[in-house]
Parts: C-alpha cells; structure tokens; sequence
C-alpha cells in the first residue's frame, strides 16, 4: 500500500485541526492538551504534538494529512511532520492579522524543509472581520504563482475544494518538471 | 471586507503597500494611545489626513504653514457664511491673500506630515473602511504611495537610529560648558528653540516633548542634533529612576532541506479523483 502524505500548518489557533476533522474519514487523532499559558487562552485546548486524519483512496493508496502544533515551542515537531510530504497547507486565521507574521514564518520554515507545492487557506472567511484572500496575499508577501484560497475549515466543502487546488498545483509542478 | 489590526503586527509600511497595490478607495483610522488619525484613499492614492488634536480645517492649516497671519486667520474663523475648505480657498484665492498652489502645498504638506507620523508609530489598532471618504468640502489631493512608503521607509530608519542613540526619553538634558558662546554661532530653528527653553535637569526629554507638542520622532531629533553639535549632554533627571533599554532579540536558526517524496502523476490524479468524490 502506498501512504501519500500532505501536511496542514499554520499559527496558534489557526484552524488546522478543524480543517482535518472536516475532511478525514476517520476520528481526528488529536493529541490535545488543554492550555497552560494565560496568552494562549483563546480556546480550551491546542494541539501539542500532531493531528493526524486520513483520507483512504482504495486498497492501494492512503493520503494521510497531518496536523502541526501551532505553538513556536514545538517547532522540532514541525520538521519531523514534514518528512516525505507530497504538499503542504498553511492555513491562516484571516480575522487575526496578529498572527500574519507568524503564518510568514511558518510558510518560510517549511519551503526549507521541502521543495513542495503548497497553497494558502484564508481560513475564517464566513467571520465579517476576515481580511480577503487578495488581502491576505499582500500582507504574506505571497508570491502570485501560488494560490491563496477562500476557507471555511467547519465547512467540508470548502476544505475539499483547498486540498483539490494543493493536488492541482502539485501536478502542474509535475507537468513542469516533465514527471 | 474589513481590514483591522495593530500596527504592531502589521506595520504601517505593509499597510500602505497594501493599499496602494489592491487600489484601494476608503478611508485608513489609526489610534494609538496618543494619537487617532484618518487617512482617505482613491484609487489607492492618498487623498487627505487628520490627525485628532490638530484642526486640519484650511485656515489653520494656511496658518500654520505660514501662507496667512493669525489675524486674517481669526477674522476667517469669526466668519460663519464661509461654507467649507473649497469655498475658503476660492476667496482667499481671489482676494489675493495665496495663489491656488499655496493651497493646494500647503494641504499637501499636511497630509504628508500626517501620514509620516505614522510611520513612527510602532503600535495601535487601525481598521479601514472601504469607499468612505472625507466630508465634503475638504480640500483633497492626490499623493502616490509609492513615493511615501519609501520616505516613510527613510524615516522610519532614521527613527530606529535615533531610538538607538538615544533609547531613554525619561531622561533630562543639560548645557555643557559655556553653551552661550557657541549658541550664538549656530543657527537654531524654531523648535530647536523651544526644546532648548526647556533644558534643565528637572526637565525629562518627555516632558520637554509634551510642553511643546512634539512627537517622540521630532524630540529624538532635535535632542540628537543638539547632542552632537555638543551643546547639550544627558543627565539622570533630579528625583526620577532611569528607565533600562529594552534587549535585541536572537535570530532563529535555519533548519536543514528535506528531499521531496517520489509520487507519480497517476497517484496525484487518484487522489483528486477520490477527493472530488468525498
């Protein structure tokens, strides 16, 4: 069997493990814990390890998505998840351009790590404070090539439709290189 | 959509890019704990500023940049039939008091005073409304942003620079030795006037500031200049604890490349097609 993997990252409470929860076939393995730091409160519990969700194709083919801790402190995480993976998602809480300069950060790690296709997900796009797509472009410094798309991650559809442009953009690198 | 943050997290500088490459036609509100200022946008050109404090109407801005006395300026603010800025500018204009370009750099010059203060500002909430625009009436013009991000940028390193050489603004100046002699050979402008009025030990930077309305930008400056022509030298002020200065942070490490995972084509179109299905 063949395990194809793609990795979702993204700042603190960015919505990354609901945006697998939405998709994945099975019960999110969350490893969660609840907070410890007062500045981190914004929600009850984070992920401390991973996330892992799983999407089966048939009997010969897994996607299996992975989840990264949003917090700086798990950074060596970070580099372990990304080993081997076909792509990756950085998802953005468009409603807290506090943590813009972060998704930067997290966007410019992981183009270390790999040399893998990778799309923005302006998460939160169904909140009135969401900065747009277009917006979210700007501020990331993102570079036009690559695609900064509207999502919803409670909404399956939407997540879906981000995951599609990420296999996109991963055949069109394909196709460029002459696979 | 709205677009709202800190400018801690998103400085002024990538807001003003952001603007000027999206096109945007709104008005920009900044609020600090000092300071609120407005900033209207056409076409993501700057059209007009205010800063809250400040009477940005034209007859004090005509004022200000000296172009009108203060007495025509108060029988203009006497007069209740002047309707709005156009209307002013019209009969000034026509009575000869400043020619239309007097106007039209002196409104200019304002907004661009305006819009470089925020530059130093290294932190407040802003929030922009799309397609508001400034009451009617007012005198706008037309700025590139490009043009003012790059001074802004300038100034905005020079801000820094100052900020290093002189971190602490809860301290006080005083004359060195025999400052009256080489006073006399210098030439001083007005605000430099003002800061020097005020130099005495009790006196913190600060202060001297808010006596005479100056930004920390235009203080650091006026202090730095009188610092290395040597006229004045800091000292701790009489009765107040010394403030240290904030420390630098470390860079972050670049972690080591990965290789990518060989997956052919035909596994990536399986995916799509099994996604499409779900």
């Amino acid at each position: 069997m063949q395990i194809v993997k793609m990795v979702v990252t993204g700042p603190f409470a960015a919505g990354k493990t609901q945006f697998i929860r939405s998709i994945s076939e099975i019960d999110v393995v969350a490893t969660e814990a609840k907070i410890s730091r007062p500045e981190e409160r914004i929600k009850d519990e984070t992920t401390v390890a991973m996330d892992f969700g799983r999407i089966t194709v048939d009997d010969d083919l897994v996607l299996y998505l992975f989840g990264t801790p949003g917090q700086r402190r798990f950074e060596f995480m970070w580099e372990i998840l990304s080993e081997g993976m076909l792509g990756f998602v950085v998802v953005v809480d468009s409603t807290r351009p506090e943590t813009f300069r972060e998704a930067r950060l997290i966007l410019d790690t992981f183009r270390t790590y790999a040399p893998t296709p990778y799309v923005v997900a302006a998460n939160k796009q169904d909140m009135e404070d969401a900065w747009s797509p277009e917006d979210l472009r700007i501020a990331l410094r993102i570079d036009p090539a690559v695609k900064v798309l509207p999502c919803v991650a409670t909404d399956k559809e939407s997540v879906k439709n981000v995951l599609l442009e990420l296999l996109y953009s991963i055949l069109e690198t394909m196709d460029g290189e002459g696979e | 959509m709205a677009l709202k943050g800190n400018l801690q997290d998103f400085s002024a500088t990538q807001l003003l890019h952001l603007i000027n490459l999206a096109r945007k036609t709104g008005t920009l509100a900044v609020e600090t704990p000092q300071d609120q200022a407005r900033f209207c946008f056409r076409e993501g050109k700057l059209i007009y500023a205010s800063l809250d404090g400040q009477d940005d109407r034209l007859v004090s801005i005509l004022q200000r940049a000296g172009k009108i006395t203060e007495e025509l300026a108060r029988t203009i603010r006497a007069r209740s039939d002047i309707k709005d800025d156009r209307e002013l500018g019209v009969l000034l204009s026509n009575a000869g008091y400043v020619t239309q370009k007097d106007i039209v750099d002196s409104v200019r010059n304002y907004v661009l005073e305006v819009v470089y203060k925020l530059f130093t500002w290294p932190e407040g909430t802003f929030r922009f409304e799309p397609n508001l625009l400034p009451v009617e009436g007012r005198i706008t013009v037309s700025i590139d942003l490009e043009n003012v991000i790059m001074e802004g940028s300038r100034r905005l390193r020079e801000w820094e620079r100052l900020q290093e050489e002189l971190p602490n603004l809860d301290i006080a100046l005083r004359f060195t030795d025999r400052p009256d002699a080489r006073l006399r050979t210098i030439n001083l402008t007005v605000e430099e006037w003002r800061v020097v009025s005020f130099i005495n030990p009790r006196n913190t930077i600060r202060q001297i500031a808010q006596y005479n309305h100056m930004s920390d930008f235009q203080i650091r400056r006026i202090v730095y200049g009188l610092l290395q022509a040597g006229l004045v030298e800091l000292v701790p002020p009489e009765g107040v604890e010394v403030k240290p200065s904030p420390g630098v942070p470390t860079p972050v490490g670049v972690p080591p490349t990965q290789r990518r995972p060989a997956v052919k084509r035909s596994i990536v179109q399986r995916l799509i097609d099994r996604i499409r299905e779900l």
